[in-house]
């Protein structure tokens, strides 16, 4: 139970996913001007992550090592977390429009965000069981959402503060990104 | 547009790191050391140059690309993971040590946009040299960028430069010279984002002084 607690403590916080393992930066950037958005993104993300991420601890562990073609693992992957991002974005379409239209227009940009993919080969490379596979997974994913909507906060203030010509945009954003990784970053001392 | 023109647009007017921010992670993540990021460059190099190749192959062939246009972006990830994968297993062999302090960023080429982008933006409607050389271009320009974060990054924060394994230049004796430590913030985390942020700002700057030279001249001109 304490391993379980420390691991989600870590993957939240001292590995949070955008902070220190620099994963799905594109759309930390990108899609964090408003705070809509960024809910919107951090839910798709989340959602599909742990999805991806059960889906191909499932499939490497009783397919691919079966078969002993474990280096097949990357084109796997990555053709499993696309198909399934569609087949997400159908089945939703479906069973609950409501979601869907909270969700959709993300699920597509989620096919090419590092971190899917990323969770789903940490999870192998640092042999986790599958209750641990879950519990990191759904962490991560919250770390994600935690972070970007914190960052949409503090971008929508940018918006009206009287920023240098140079910094506007990406510049500004990034640097305003390295203050919230130092604030992480000292969380290190309560493990 | 020439070969050269093609060539060079990558380094710096279409610059895929400064200019167009594709392929962030990747940029932020690896830039700890100046080794790590000339791995990184040899590795999209690879995969850019071949999958750019390979898919302008593709589809100028009338019959191939008929049946391939409507599965086009699966095709596309298949042809760039296998050369990804065979990037891994060749620096699992023979460079172990920086396939491991590289780790999941070299699956993670896969889904670098710059890759999947070139592949759609210039490879799917271009001549196989053309796309060649533009893939060459592109893959120079990014490997110089994440070269250029690299070595602020490890000279701020360590005082070294290592190009490669045991081949290190020290530079602590600036350090020693001012009489401060290495900031060693510059190697954690926190140091990717001030370093890639403060590099775009300048970069913003000059290219802001620029486009007004050009304004004014344009004004006295005419």
């Amino acid at each position: 139970m304490d391993n379980l607690l420390i691991l989600a403590f870590s993957a939240f916080i001292l590995e949070n996913i955008i902070l220190s393992q620099f994963l799905g930066i594109c759309p930390f950037i990108g899609v964090s001007t408003k705070r809509s958005n960024a809910l919107g993104m951090g839910m798709a993300v989340l959602f599909v992550m742990l999805i991806s991420s059960s889906v191909t601890w499932l499939l490497y562990k009783y397919v691919l090592e079966l078969f002993s073609i474990t280096y097949m693992r990357t084109i796997v992957f990555i053709l499993v977390i696309a198909s399934l991002v569609q087949m997400v974005e159908i089945f939703l379409k479906k069973v609950s429009p409501a979601l869907y239209k909270a969700l959709g227009i993300y699920l597509p940009l989620i096919t090419t965000n590092c971190g899917v993919l990323g969770v789903a080969i940490l999870n192998i490379s640092k042999e986790h069981n599958f209750l641990e596979m879950v519990v990191y997974t759904t962490f991560i994913g919250l770390g994600f959402l935690f972070v970007i909507y914190i960052f949409s906060m503090i971008r929508e203030k940018l918006e009206f503060s009287p920023v240098p010509k140079a910094f506007k945009g990406a510049p500004i954003a990034l640097v305003v990104a390295a203050i919230l990784a130092i604030i992480f970053s000292r969380f290190g001392g309560i493990i | 547009m020439n070969n050269k023109d093609n060539f060079f647009k990558g380094i710096i007017k279409e610059n895929p790191l400064f200019v167009s921010l594709l392929g962030m992670c990747p940029s932020l993540a690896v830039t700890t050391s100046f080794e790590n990021a000339l791995g990184m460059t040899m590795g999209v190099f690879f995969v850019l140059v071949l999958s750019n190749l390979l898919i302008s192959l593709i589809m100028n062939n009338k019959k191939l690309a008929e049946m391939v246009k409507p599965v086009r972006i699966p095709v596309y990830i298949v042809v760039i993971a296998t050369l990804v994968t065979i990037v891994e297993m060749v620096m699992h062999a023979f460079t172990p040590a920086l396939y491991f302090s590289l780790g999941v960023f070299i699956p993670l080429i896969v889904v670098n946009c710059i890759i999947l982008g070139r592949a759609e933006a210039f490879a799917s409607d271009n001549k196989p040299v053309a796309s060649l050389i533009d893939g060459a271009g592109m893959a120079l320009g990014y490997g110089l960028a994440i070269m250029s974060i690299s070595i602020f990054r490890e000279f701020l924060g360590k005082g070294t430069l290592t190009i490669w394994g045991d081949l290190q230049l020290n530079l602590k004796f600036i350090f020693d010279f001012l009489k401060i430590e290495p900031i060693a913030m510059f190697v954690q985390p926190v140091g990717a984002f001030l370093t890639f942020g403060l590099i775009l700002a300048a970069i913003t700057a000059i290219a802001n002084n620029h486009k007004n030279k050009l304004a004014k001249e344009v004004k006295n001109n005419g």
